[in-house]
């Protein structure tokens, strides 16, 4: 028989478990720069690895305390936010794709090759990373406390209460500046960007602070992502990218909400999907299928599901209806 | 000849604009944008070539010529939207070659377009918003900070609807400019670029596609702008909105000045019929073309 408690309390789990939270703010990055900018950045794993690299290096490598890795990883995503923008920017929305896409790419294999391997871990990556972010935890009770089906230990309250702080953190200030002038230009140039410049507007500077602030958005997910974890290259492929992007189309692309609803719904669906199949391939329900096939299978599911979600709510589940009935 | 008083129809025409003869390039009492040797070229193509024209200040001025003549180019060139190969212009005694058009527009010389850019997914209101120069909530800092920028709000939203009711839309502020029918997008351009008090105000074409109810009251704007100390130079095909509201008429045609005057000296000028029967026989081998005849008409219509 199937133990439906445990994939629900499984599933459960994922609502608000750090890879969620991560993901939500990577799409949340995502929407600064395509839905509400109108950049196409399909880099956004090489920010996250930057991140995750910055943050974990400057520990191991220089034995940076807590804040300092985390403005070392910063500082290097608004650099390489520069360095994509900057000859991309002015030329037509094609040009950053490319270039982001390459350059997320290309971090991946620097981060992978053996060359740098005393710095980067090469291939299997960094560990050990976590004790300065632990030393800081103020909860100091042994063994699991929670309610239901979330129970934790007091390292994975502090990685979720941080996480999920970030998330909201990001979230207000989004939702601050969008409603702000700086939001009315920032729409105005995904709509059509000479006539905002044509409105004395300087377009490519507000094009490249979205990108920078998306990027480090991108970042700071990159070092949530890390902290349950270890630091693995091949987490970091393109891969990556169109998952946030699927989880951002399926939120609402230009929406404060959507991203993190749009996490949320992902992580439970995949997590639910995993847990079903598993059981059921054990069970004996799908004879004609490996365990292995199975693991598969999941995305399959998730991909239907999101296909289901974008054909019958096409705006995303918060997205707005009206907006629409105008796309061109 | 304009100043024969029939109320209200007959706009008030400015005079004495130039210096000298009214010939191609000729000199203005008060210029307000001088271009001097501009050229643009596309492949082999020569889309403007334009040796000297002056612009005059507190006027109205028509830039007419047949399709193709390089007017949209050269609306372009002189707000920073294009590169010429050559030439320098400047705007109110300052270059502005090399410039980009942010910083045009910011020094008030502000564009509309032939093609309308509204902003779809924007509502009318924050069109109109957008428009507005030195809004403090622009920088990203001072954004998070409402109350640094919310009064200037207040008194940017306030004009805005103050205009907006001006060109008729007020009713249709809260609307995304998408659900705009195309006049109204124009009406809603121009509206947009009032925003910013410019200095000069450039529009390119803007009655293509308004109906004839709203020509009028759009007429009426553009003559509402000169009143307000506005200078105004327009790209329009239609020839009696011309000679209505233009105190000036600068022609072009293949790239070039062909013609500058009043706009009745202007219109019975054979270098001016010249041009567009010109481009007739180029273009279509003397196929009959009902368009430029009836703009043929128009122009001898008015040397009578
Ligand atoms: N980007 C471009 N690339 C190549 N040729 C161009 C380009 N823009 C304009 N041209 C050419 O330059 C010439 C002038 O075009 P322009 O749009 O300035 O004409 P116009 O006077 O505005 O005409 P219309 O009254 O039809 O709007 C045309 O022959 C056009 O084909
Ligand atoms: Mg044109």
């Amino acid at each position: 028989m199937i133990d439906w408690g445990a994939i629900f309390s499984n599933a459960a789990q994922e609502l608000i478990s750090p890879t969620t939270a991560a993901y939500a703010l990577a799409a949340l990055g995502l929407a600064i720069h395509f839905g509400y900018t109108g950049l196409l950045n399909f880099g956004q794993a090489g920010f996250m690895a930057l991140g995750a690299y910055g943050y974990a290096i400057s520990t191991l490598t220089f034995h940076f305390p807590v804040w300092a890795a985390v403005l070392v990883g910063v500082g290097a995503s608004v650099v390489f936010a520069l360095i994509l923008g900057i000859p991309t920017l002015r030329l037509r929305a094609d040009y950053l794709a490319i270039v982001t896409i390459a350059a997320a790419e290309i971090l991946r294999l620097l981060f992978t090759t053996n060359t740098f391997d005393s710095v980067t871990g090469s291939a299997t990556g960094l560990q050990g990373y976590k004790g300065g972010f632990a030393a800081l935890n103020p909860f100091t009770f042994e063994g699991t406390v929670g309610f239901g089906p979330w129970q934790y230990n007091a390292y994975d309250w502090w990685i979720r209460l941080v996480g999920w702080i970030v998330v909201i953190l990001a979230a207000v200030f989004t939702w601050l500046i969008m409603r702000a002038p700086w939001g009315r230009v920032i729409k105005g140039i995904r709509e059509d960007e000479d006539a905002v410049r044509a409105l004395g507007k300087n377009v490519y500077s507000y094009k490249m602070q979205s990108l920078i602030l998306g990027g480090v958005f991108g970042t700071l997910a990159g070092m949530i992502f890390v902290l349950p974890r270890a630091v693995v290259p091949a987490n970091y492929q393109t891969s990556l990218t169109f998952f946030i992007y699927a989880i951002l189309l399926l939120g609402g692309a230009a929406t404060i909400l959507g991203p993190i609803v749009g996490s949320m719904v992902f992580w439970v669906l995949l997590s639910f999907f995993s847990g079903f199949i598993a059981r059921a391939v054990a069970a004996g329900w799908l004879p004609f299928m490996s365990q292995v096939q199975a693991g598969q299978l999941r995305f399959i599911l998730v991909g239907v599901a999101i296909m289901l979600i974008v054909i019958f709510r096409p705006q995303g589940i918060l997205g707005n209806k009206k907006e629409l009935a105008f796309v061109k | 000849m304009s100043s024969d008083v029939t109320p209200t129809a007959t706009p008030v025409k400015t005079t004495g604009l130039h210096i000298g003869y009214a010939e191609p390039g000729c000199r203005k009492v008060d210029p307000i944008l001088v271009a001097d040797g501009v050229k643009r070229t596309f492949g082999g193509l020569t889309a403007v070539d334009v040796q000297h024209v002056e612009v005059p200040r507190g006027a109205i001025t028509a830039l007419i010529g047949p399709n193709g003549a390089g007017k949209t180019t050269f609306f372009n060139l002189l707000t920073g939207f294009d590169k010429p190969d050559e030439g320098s212009w400047e705007f109110d005694g300052r270059s502005l070659a090399h410039i980009p058009a942010y910083r045009v527009a910011r020094m008030g010389l502000i564009r509309t377009f032939q093609l309308t850019k509204s902003l779809g997914l924007l509502s009318v209101l924050d069109n109109m918003k957008l428009g507005a120069k030195g809004q403090t909530g622009e920088n990203l800092f001072r954004a998070i900070l409402p109350f640094l920028w919310r009064s200037q709000d207040k008194e940017i939203e306030a004009k805005a609807e103050d205009i907006l009711a001006r060109f008729k839309l007020d009713t249709k502020k809260e609307d995304y400019a998408a659900s705009l029918s195309g006049g109204q997008r124009k009406l809603l351009e121009m509206a947009r670029a009032l925003m910013s008090d410019p200095t000069l105000v450039m529009l390119d074409e803007p009655m293509a596609g308004v109906n004839p109810a709203l020509t009028q009251s759009l007429l009426d704007h553009i003559l509402d702008l000169k009143t307000q100390g506005m200078t105004v130079l327009f790209v329009e095909h239609d020839m009696h909105m011309v000679r209505h509201i233009a105190d000036w008429v600068i022609v072009m045609a293949e790239g070039k000045v062909v013609a500058e005057g009043d706009p009745h000296t202007v219109m019975a000028n054979p270098a001016v019929i010249d041009a567009y029967l010109g481009s007739h026989h180029d273009s279509d081998l003397g196929a009959e073309d009902p368009e430029h005849e009836h703009v043929l008409k128009e122009l001898l219509d008015d040397q009578q």
